[in-house]
């Protein structure tokens, strides 16, 4: 375990089982610092479970998981991490400037000034009480204390889910503005995989508990290719016999065309063939939708 | 000053789109030399990309001899594209309208219009390298908060 410092995110062999069995289990990546990751993954997949894990909510059952190098919930982690959790817990009572000095309180370095200017940008009254505020009021102040936090690493639990669109892009342009600022790492799951796709500039896909792509988002669309030509009749998947099959991550007949995903790979299609690069969108719809573990690029 | 908007079914890279606006604007004069850009932090608050995605466009502008980074003080234009051979009453503008009703009245579409003028133009322009691979800057721990295009 090294204190490497262009990494935010460490998992070694990371496990984590609950009764139900393994949300997480043996799961190896680093995440970089400075850097958007996107969590992708259908429900299930243990996204909540790593989020848990990384705040200290959560110990690993096996193997280990370093944020900046020290361990989940330790006072080192804890003062560089700031986790927005999906449900977004205010309390209803409190009002705005209540909710902000209680983050000042909480938190040894606090700017305040930043959280105040984040929740008086949207116009939301300090004395408002936090249960009568819109969701996306409600969302601003939950990221301005998050960002008084002023933390290094910002996890983000589906930060967008139940917001109307302008929201949507106010929130993500909020949290934009900060990676900016300050280099913030954050890591953000999210279902929208559009929004992600301008945004993110990592990727983190979970699958039953495993790491399935852990890799740049630029060069994982690189090194991936989308092909369309007329399906060979004599093998099951259309595809010509001499495609690696370890490289196919889909392929799917129409009549007489096949489609195809595969991982970067030695065959050349030839003329018939047409061939692009996949959008990151079509990427990760394309292993959500199959179900064989890949191996994480680099 | 000029505000960017992101097409996001247009198939079109994003930090492209923001060179092509930018261009434009210098083509239309809605910037002129000495305009400062907005600095990423402004341009990702208002259209939520990653500010990798800004840094990328304004270094291909700069390479493009577009604008240019003043440390400390943001991302300058340094020559305007605007021509006015090319403005909306320039002669070429009329010859180039008259070609088109030319070409429609001998049938030809929208479609065949345009392949035939780019076949023409790549003829004449060739096209350029290809810009270098772009590798995101590491983020090193900020010290200041305004200009943040200018520290990687």
């Amino acid at each position: 375990m090294t204190d490497d410092p262009t990494t935010a995110l460490r998992a070694t062999r990371l496990g984590r089982r609950f009764r139900g069995g393994w949300a997480l289990r043996d799961c190896d990546f680093a995440l970089p610092a400075g850097r958007i990751t996107a969590l992708v993954g259908p429900n299930g997949a243990g996204k909540s479970t790593l989020f848990h894990l990384a705040t200290g909510l959560l110990r690993p059952t096996s193997g280990d998981l370093r944020v900046f190098g020290a361990e989940p919930g330790s006072p080192a982690a804890r003062d560089r991490t700031a986790f927005l959790a999906q449900d977004k817990p205010l309390y209803p009572r409190f009002t705005v400037d209540d909710t902000l000095r209680f983050g000042r309180e909480l938190n040894g370095d606090w700017d305040h000034a930043s959280a105040e200017r984040i929740v008086r940008a949207g116009n939301i009254p300090l004395d408002a009480r936090v249960g009568a505020l819109s969701q996306g009021q409600t969302t601003r102040v939950a990221l301005a204390l998050a960002f008084g936090k002023r933390p290094d690493l910002l996890l983000l639990d589906e930060p967008l889910a139940d917001l109307d669109p302008l929201v949507r892009i106010e929130a993500m342009g909020l949290v934009m503005a900060e990676v900016a600022d300050r280099g913030t790492t954050v890591v953000m799951s999210s279902h929208v995989l559009s929004e992600l796709e301008n945004a993110c500039d990592h990727v983190l896909l979970l699958g039953r508990g495993a790491v399935r792509l852990d890799g740049d988002a630029q060069r994982l669309c690189d090194t991936h290719v989308r092909i369309t030509g007329l399906a060979d009749p004599a093998t099951d998947d259309g595809l010509p016999p001499d495609v690696d099959r370890a490289t196919v991550v889909e392929a799917a007949v129409t009549g007489r065309q096949v489609h195809a995903l595969l991982r970067h790979s030695d065959w050349s299609p030839g003329d018939p063939w047409i061939v692009e690069n996949p959008s990151l969108e079509d990427l990760l719809l394309a292993y959500l939708r199959s179900d064989h573990p890949a191996e994480a690029a680099a | 000053m000029i505000a960017f908007r992101i097409d996001r079914r247009s198939g079109v890279a994003t930090y492209l789109q923001l060179v092509h606006q930018v261009r434009q604007a210098l083509r239309l004069g809605m910037l002129e030399p000495g305009d400062r850009l907005p600095t990423a932090r402004e341009v990702v608050e208002a259209v939520a990309v990653n500010p990798n995605t800004v840094l990328r466009a304004y270094r291909e502008l700069e390479r493009d001899g577009l604008v240019e980074p003043r440390p400390g003080q943001g991302t300058f234009v340094r020559r305007s594209l605007a021509r006015p051979a090319a403005a909306a009453d320039s002669p070429l503008r009329a010859e180039a309208a008259a070609w088109v009703g030319r070409a429609r009245a001998a049938g030809l579409e929208r479609e065949d219009v345009a392949a035939l003028t780019a076949s023409v133009l790549d003829d004449a322009f060739p096209l350029p390298d290809p810009p270098p691979p772009f590798i995101p800057a590491q983020k090193q721990k900020p010290t200041h908060t305004h200009t943040q295009e200018e520290d990687t």
